[in-house]
């Protein structure tokens, strides 16, 4: 199947199998930074922006991507640089693997969260899980990104 | 100290964060790779009578459909351990006896998973089915055998495949009944732990091929890639220089890929067909058909006097190892190993490791010592309330202090107890007490609306490496331009290894650490390292790094001094400047393109290589607020305090996240998380859907602190920090909520229903 859409501004004709979800079309596109870790949409690792807004690919179907906007950390650069060193300044970071959709995550959060506290912020983020840290290391960079009181 | 001791971010974080392509699916998409698919066993156990692949090859976009007929028998463990490994060697790649729901029926390869599931569907396969050995309590001496035949192993760890017992010890310091006997309090108790999911994000997964040489490659996640290389060449029986293991960034591991759980399905499938292949495990086959935790039965009893002085400590363990053995004899040990020398008493440990028809166990983050300090630290706080003492103080008085002698510490030999080089614990519990308020906060308070908070704490240790077994190398090779690039096989999967040793290269090296490139990635380039387990990476690798680069050091100042015509005493090295005089004098730069040219013609490589004559333990003492919900049972970690002795703080950043992560999958053991059976044998937490870890929203204030000790053989005083951190939770917990509630739970995890039930 094929269906027109655009990926990180670039319009682009997408070719893909029948009920196949958004994180595998993107990986096999190139867009490597999306990674999946549960195939039942409750980790996090696979968010990107669908039209401006957090999603989980892994669980949009490509099918409905038509004359969308899709947004991937690649597209990011300066903003993920720019929370890339307050998370690695915590070391939070570790194996690295649910970094991407969590930085995804956080970028869409800092536009949305008009006065964030740290409340409001563990409730943005609770869909993004994580092994390695234990979360206040994240929590750390957060607090110091946003500039919450 | 330039870089020993600073916060240092990952010298690999920023590019991950921003999902620089790094880890093996990242690498391995643009070869055309066959995807490998598994059929596997829907009985716990079973026979396969009959297997029809006919329909399966005939699927278009099917290259290969394997059955136990067409793959080598040899015998083997998929334990990454040194050979010879303790593990019995009680797996093929593919058997026609199955021993758990999942075991591998049949490897198909196809040109993209849609066909390689389509063939799956179509292979026809008839089963004798048997009644499956699930309950651990009954699988001894039970008339059912998950294995009908004697494993190989490399010697005797008490295997004995006819009463399915993987692995059995016993190991006694002293006369432990005769001492019990005499003791005024004794506590006898049972505890249960669960078995424990990685649960790390990236799913098991390799990726193969033939390379231009003829060579295997293989590029996979793992933690163990030496031992990968031989698991391959044994199974296979290709000669390991045959064999190019590729290890990229690795997205967490905790343990799992300790076990080499699937590069064998791709790289028998690249063997068969001379394609490339690459499999990735879907959340579902990680949970069902990998390892986890061993679930345990711990019988502890402590025998001491009335004033609280421990006499005696004597565990039995009945280890589930699940339906092959990998790592159980090890785990198993290591509940003893680690536990023992806390306590200055007489002491044995002893039981069994029995096979049952469910999911192996294996290795994890703690490799027993969890479930040891769990069942000890539980009994210990029971002593200390029949004893109407504060269980701080007995923990100050009995524990082991630096410089006592343990029979049971690792290292020691028969009649030659190893000595305890370093220890802060007796400050870790002081400084945690005054942390956590414990004087005035201590047993538990009431706080209105139905809610109590109670206070619990643990003690535990863990090691450094293997003594006397595992070593690491570390090369480090001066470039023509004057940097360097400090090689070794660590493993970096996230807990920074390579980081830590870029730093301590640095620090010798008196040189920046952008001047130094880690390889770690292709092992044919790397020297030999068993691979980032037994929390060997800084105190194993990091300690070969510091040898390596005063080696390079002085084979600096003897390259210059040829140069500049002078003694080699008679260079100074100061960051990064040779000087013999004010005239007689070079840099590393001008000495490294030098050598590298007609005229120097000696281009430096330097290696340094480590293993410890002993262990050395890191502890930690941990103390827990928790809030218990007295009316719903549900419970909170609302502070947990952890100080933690691992020597030198090498990098406090990754220390600390080190902790902080593992105090977390601590709190997940002790609270909820638990792999769970059908009746039938089915693993139904298949999902994090149903296997529950801690989210963001479930865990409260974590505080760390470190109080430093100074081990002599580490690398600049440090220990090791990886495993260590997981174990105190469950204890410290289930004693607060103890203090809380009453109830005591002694079957973990401690959830809220248990309480609920318990309060009643």
């Amino acid at each position: 199947m094929q269906l027109e859409t655009t990926i990180n501004g670039n319009k682009i004709v997408l070719d893909f199998a029948g009920g196949e979800f958004l994180a595998e079309t993107l990986r096999r596109y190139g867009y490597l930074s999306v990674k999946e870790g549960c195939d039942t949409g409750s980790c996090g690792l696979c968010t990107v922006w669908l039209d401006g807004a957090p999603v989980l690919s892994c669980t949009t179907l490509t099918a409905r991507m038509e004359d969308h906007e899709i947004t991937t950390i690649e597209a990011l650069n300066v903003e993920a640089e720019e929370f890339a060193q307050f998370l690695v300044a915590e070391g939070a970071e570790q194996c690295g693997f649910c970094a991407p959709g969590f930085t995804m995550t956080v970028l869409a959060m800092r536009r949305e969260l008009k006065h964030p506290t740290v409340e409001s912020i563990n409730h943005y983020l609770a869909g993004n899980l994580c092994r390695c840290s234990g979360y206040k290391g994240q929590m750390r960079a957060i607090v110091k990104y946003m500039g919450v009181e | 100290m330039k870089y020993i001791g600073k916060r240092i971010p990952k010298i690999d974080g920023v590019g991950l964060v921003k999902g620089v392509p790094a880890y093996t699916s990242d690498l391995a998409i643009n070869n055309n790779a066959l995807i490998v698919k598994i059929l596997r066993s829907p009985h716990a156990s079973a026979r396969i009578i009959h297997i029809d692949t006919t329909d399966a090859m005939a699927v278009p976009g099917v290259e290969c459909v394997l059955t136990y007929k067409d793959v080598p028998e040899t015998a083997f463990t998929l334990a990454g351990q040194s050979f010879p490994e303790p593990s019995p060697y009680d797996r093929r790649i593919l058997d026609p006896v199955l021993r758990y729901v999942g075991d591998e029926v049949a490897i198909v390869a196809a040109s993209n998973e849609r066909v390689a599931l389509r063939a799956l569907a179509k292979i026809k396969v008839e089963y004798e089915v048997f009644t499956p050995v699930l309950d651990v309590e009954s699988a001894l001496d039970n008339e059912l055998k998950v294995h009908a035949t004697q494993p190989h192993t490399n010697f005797d760890v008490g295997c004995d495949a006819s009463r399915n017992v993987a692995a059995a010890h016993s190991l006694e310091f002293g006369d432990v009944e005769a001492e019990l006997s005499r003791c005024e309090v004794v506590i006898e108790q049972t505890y249960r732990t669960q078995a424990q999911a990685h649960a790390m994000m990236e799913t098991y997964r390799a990726s193969t091929s033939i390379d231009v040489h003829g060579r295997l490659q293989v590029m996979t996640s793992t933690q163990i890639p030496y031992h990968v290389r031989r698991h391959l060449s044994v199974i296979l029986g290709l000669p390991k220089s045959k064999i190019k293991i590729l290890k990229p960034r690795v997205g967490g591991s905790f343990g799992g890929k300790q076990t080499a759980s699937v590069e064998i399905f791709p790289a028998i499938v690249t063997m068969k067909t001379g394609k490339a292949a690459h499999l990735v495990y879907t959340r579902q086959e990680t949970f069902c058909c990998t390892t986890s935790r061993h679930a345990m039965v711990l019988t502890v009893r402590l025998g001491a006097d009335k004033q609280g002085n421990i006499k005696v400590v004597d565990i039995h363990t009945l280890s589930d190892t699940g339906a092959y053995g990998e790592h159980a004899p090890t785990v198993f040990w290591v509940v003893g190993q680690k536990t023992l020398p806390l306590y200055s008493a007489i002491c044995r440990y002893h039981g069994h490791a029995v096979y049952t028809n469910k999911a192996p166990g294996g290795a994890l983050r703690g490799y027993g010592a969890t479930q040891g300090t769990f069942a000890l630290e539980s009994a210990v706080n029971e002593l200390a309330e029949k004893l109407g003492m504060d269980p701080a103080e007995l923990r100050l008085k009995n524990l082991i202090k630096e410089n006592d002698a343990h029979e049971a510490l690792c290292g020691s030999l028969p009649g030659r107890p190893a000595v305890l080089a370093s220890s802060s614990l007796d400050r870790c519990i002081k400084k945690g007490m005054e942390l956590i308020n414990w004087k005035n906060s201590f047993p538990a308070k009431d706080i209105g609306a139905n809610k109590r908070r109670g206070y619990g704490m643990a003690v535990t240790m863990q090691g450094s490496g293997i003594a006397q077994i595992d070593t690491g190398s570390v090369t480090i090779k001066l470039n023509e331009d004057g940097f360097f690039t400090v090689s070794h096989a660590a493993s970096d999967m996230g807990q920074g290894s390579d980081t830590m040793i870029c730093q301590i290269a640095a620090e010798v090296l008196e040189v920046e650490m952008d001047q130094i490139i880690v390889a770690s990635f292709d092992l044919d380039t790397l020297p030999y390292d068993p691979g980032a387990y037994a929390s060997s990476g800084t105190y194993v690798a990091g300690k070969a790094a510091v040898i390596a680069a005063e080696q390079m050091v002085a084979q600096m100042r003897g390259a210059a001094a040829r140069i500049l015509d002078v003694s080699a005493e008679a260079v100074a090295y100061d960051s990064g400047l040779l000087s013999a005089s004010a005239d007689k004098k070079m840099s590393i730069s001008e000495l490294a393109t030098t050598l590298c040219s007609f005229a120097g013609m000696d281009q430096l490589i330097s290696k340094g290589t480590y293993g410890g004559e002993t262990s050395p333990p890191p502890f930690i003492a941990g103390f827990a607020e928790v809030e218990v919900d007295l009316e719903t049972g549900e419970s909170k970690v609302i502070d947990y305090v952890a100080v933690v002795d691992c020597g030198t703080v090498i990098n406090e950043n990754l220390a600390r996240i080190q902790v902080e992560g593992g105090i977390v999958m601590g709190i997940g053991l002790g609270l909820f998380e638990e792999v769970r059976y059908s009746g039938k044998g089915r693993l139904t937490t298949n999902s994090f859907m149903e296997y529950k870890i801690p989210s963001r929203l479930d865990i409260g204030e974590i505080r760390v602190a470190f109080e430093e000790s100074h081990e002599p053989t580490g690398p600049y005083g440090a220990k090791s920090i990886g495993e260590v951190v997981c174990n105190t939770p469950a204890p410290a917990i289930t004693e607060a909520i103890y203090n809380a509630t009453g109830m005591r739970c002694r079957n973990l995890p401690v959830t809220a229903e248990k309480i609920l039930m318990g309060i009643e």
